[in-house]
């Protein structure tokens, strides 16, 4: 609902007023008044003797550097006993010195919870009596906090004026008001606030002393990054075959993935906004933790010679999945499941695939002196991160598993070329044709001759289909298991990527930082006196910190649905299942 | 303070409390019946004698183990993040409408609406099962239309008071909303 000025209601007054100067001396209020929400933000007092020619002064220039309209509110007084007259004149005049509409007057006694506030107008403009309500608030807290408005919010920051959320209004005025605070209580100049900081500004000489080393760092780092990339870039490694298997493998895009990250991170710009600055933080943890898991993981596997055990037990593996195969092969070559197969047909392709892995075999023999040195010198870069090795993992995997691929690709593409060729005469079968001109099946007229070898040609591929078939099967299955497991280790290379931990350990232990609002408590209460309320930052749920600010990845989610996946496999078309973003659509 | 005591949809017995602290701050809270000593002793016993029972046909003591973390995990989970103890609604005529629902391991759950983005707290009808309920909601202004509502908050979910108790709350939150469109 707008609130017109023409009608009044009953007028409330919100005073949200910092904790820490609830025990200050007497003084003048500075702060931000906001007059579509008749509330009035006090940032800090101002104590007694000061001129008020240098308060008018230093207000302006303090308006200037932070943009934010800050002003005399009123006045503070913390007495020992009841109300002087003289004070009171006083601060009447005082009022007159620095006109502000309303002018706000707080009273404390001391060693009392209560306060009194009286607002003085020049120009009454309800005859009714205004209430007041007091708002406390940690000024540390809300001014290193961070709103999260959640989506309604977020639409209706668009509207000015009141529609604005109230409370976003108020965290912005204290947290663009931290020139204010830099001065403490014992400088030497001629206005003395009290605000959070009045007792001097805290520092740490560990984040003082990081600051310092961080610029020659970065500027290390961008000279040695940019090496790297021109190396990356150069015109040698363009050539077709080193292109082709760079962008196959995963381990490729991981490293060119994690180059991007430092590049981010060692860049001179500052952060402009608090996103940016959260995303850079989240990176350097994220390199951070994956370097050490790295790192632990090639100190467990340099340990006791377990390179050698690996390379030792590679070669066996690899002989055990080359045997089971064969084993496969030699099952499907007689009488699979109770099936009768065409022999012909079946031994012509029985001996090709066991051919094949022969071959195979006989390779993986010539290269078994080199394993354990490549396996060591390869484990070697586990220390650039875990994910790196896993990317490796996952390459070595497939480089193991290279002959199913191909028997999958084999498969398919007889099985492809059959369902074709089915498709295709089963139309001639009926008289019909495809018309490629038109894009549909039309009918045509046969000639006899063209009848005879249609029909021929398609009872002896109908009559060979459930051999080819049965083979496809077997080696898509395998495929697909294949396929399942890269696409487990991809997930978890994607998770450690994603995560942003920085953010997590934020809301963990200085929870006030990350706010999705705010929640109120009613202190104790006076009759007659103000309503007084404590604010405190209502924290963010885990959930939703992993939500804002998870790390872009190049996610590998499945290219296919379930229903497009189940219909390339029965036609036969070569299925690959993880999309990585970015790669050009096939 | 007043404090009444109605019942729940279900049957058992609720307590409201009202407080008043200003002309615009109100204060009201539900509180639901606590954990029956008797209710957790059962599903205690019964768990256990379960796995006793498991235990004498395998004969293994991972069984009882198991049952042990079982009901203490569950325990833990059950009070923490279960167990409503007591649902609190503050109303403040010109900042907005808080609610809070703690849990009978100390949690509480905290969210703060503002004035602003209220348009009305009615009460509602609404389809349990097989019977009919009221409940109080809020609606959400919907910033882009201004007679449209965005989003329906409801209130007390889990300690589920009846009509009666319902009205008063109704009564006495209207009279706040009413002062801020005068």
């Amino acid at each position: 609902q707008v609130l017109h000025s023409s009608r009044i209601a009953i007028m409330v007054l919100k005073v949200f007023f910092p904790s820490c100067c609830a025990t200050a001396e007497s003084g003048l209020l500075i702060g931000r008044w906001i007059p579509e929400q008749n509330s009035a933000v006090v940032l800090a007092v101002v104590h007694f003797p000061f001129i008020p020619g240098q308060v008018k002064q230093y207000l302006s220039e303090v308006q200037r550097v932070t943009q934010v309209n800050m002003c005399v509110l009123g006045s503070w007084s913390n007495t020992k006993q009841e109300k002087e007259e003289g004070l009171d004149k006083f601060l009447e005049d005082l009022s007159t010195i620095f006109s502000h509409e309303p002018w706000i007057q707080l009273n404390k006694e001391r060693d009392s919870k209560v306060w009194s506030c009286c607002i003085f107008k020049k120009y009454p403009s309800s005859p009714k009596e205004d209430e007041f309500i007091l708002v406390y608030y940690d000024q540390r807290k809300v001014m290193l906090s961070q709103l999260h408005p959640t989506d309604n919010l977020t639409a209706s920051a668009d509207h000015k004026g009141n529609d604005a959320s109230k409370l976003g209004a108020v965290f912005d005025t204290v947290s663009k008001s931290k020139v204010l605070f830099m001065i403490d209580r014992y400088d030497d100049g001629p206005i003395k606030l009290t605000h959070w900081q009045s007792e001097g500004v805290e520092a740490s000489i560990i984040v003082e002393l990081l600051k310092q080393a961080s610029v020659p760092v970065c500027m290390l780092l961008t000279f040695l990054l940019s090496l790297v990339s021109s190396v990356c870039k150069s015109r040698v490694l363009k050539f077709w075959p080193l292109s082709f298997i760079w962008s196959k493998l995963s381990t490729c895009e991981q490293l060119g993935h994690r180059l991007e990250h430092l590049q981010i991170i060692s860049s001179n710009r500052k952060a402009q906004n608090q996103t940016q600055l959260m995303r850079k933080a989240n990176i350097f943890v994220s390199l951070l933790i994956d370097m050490a898991l790295g790192i632990l993981l090639m100190s467990w596997l340099y340990r006791e010679n377990r390179i050698g055990q690996l390379a030792d037990t590679l070669i066996p593996v690899a002989d055990h999945i080359a045997k089971e195969l064969q084993d496969l092969l030699q099952w499907l070559m007689g009488v699979p499941a109770g099936l009768k197969m065409n022999w012909a047909l079946d031994q012509v392709l029985g001996r090709f695939f066991l051919y094949h892995i022969h071959l195979w075999i006989s390779y993986i023999h010539l290269m078994s002196p080199f394993i354990e040195m490549i396996l060591w010198y390869v484990g070697l870069s586990a220390c650039l991160g875990l994910t790196v090795a896993l990317s490796i993992l996952s390459d070595i995997i497939a480089l193991l598993t290279f002959h199913i691929y191909c028997f999958y690709v084999y498969g398919a593409r007889l099985y492809c070329l059959k369902i074709y060729g089915l498709s295709s005469l089963w139309r001639l079968f009926r008289g019909k044709k495809w018309n490629v001109l038109r894009q549909r099946v039309d009918s045509c007229s046969y000639d006899l001759d063209q009848l005879f070898i249609g029909t021929l040609l398609f009872t002896i591929l109908l009559f060979l289909l459930p051999t080819t078939a049965l083979y496809y099967l077997v080696f898509t299955l395998l495929r697909l298991l294949v396929v399942v497991v890269q696409g487990l280790i991809h997930l978890l290379v994607d998770l450690i990527d994603s995560l942003p931990l920085y953010s997590v350990i934020l809301r963990l232990c200085r929870s006030y930082r990350l706010a999705a609002g705010v929640k109120f408590r009613v202190l104790e209460q006076k009759a007659g006196k103000p309503l007084r309320l404590l604010m405190q930052i209502n924290p963010l749920s885990y959930g939703s910190v992993v939500q804002t600010y998870r790390l872009p990845t190049y996610a590998c989610y499945p290219k296919d649905s379930w229903s497009s996946l189940c219909k390339k496999l029965f036609v036969g078309e070569l299925i690959y299942p993880w999309k990585h973003k970015g790669e050009k659509q096939d | 303070m007043e404090e009444g005591v109605y019942r729940a949809v279900s049957g058992g017995r609720i307590a409201l409390q009202r407080r008043q602290y200003s002309a615009s701050c109100r204060e009201f809270s539900v509180r639901c019946p606590r954990l029956q000593l008797r209710s957790l002793s059962a599903a205690t016993c019964s768990v256990w004698l379960a796995a006793y029972g498991l235990f004498v046909l395998s004969q293994n003591s991972m069984v009882l183990s198991a049952a042990i973390f079982i009901t203490l995990i569950g325990l833990i989970v059950y009070l923490h993040f279960v167990k409503i103890d007591q649902e609190s609604l503050l109303i403040i005529g010109s900042l907005g409408i808080q609610m809070t629902s703690s849990y009978a391991s100390g949690k509480e759950n905290t969210t703060f609406i503002e004035m602003s983005q209220v348009k009305d707290v009615v009460i509602n009808e609404a389809i349990y099962m097989q019977k009919v309920i009221y409940y109080l909601c809020i609606l959400l202004q919907d910033p882009r239309e201004p007679h449209g509502v965005s989003e329906v908050v409801p209130l007390f979910q889990s300690s589920k008071p009846r009509l009666d108790c319902l009205v008063e709350v109704y009564r006495s939150c209207q009279e706040i909303l009413e002062q801020r469109k005068t």
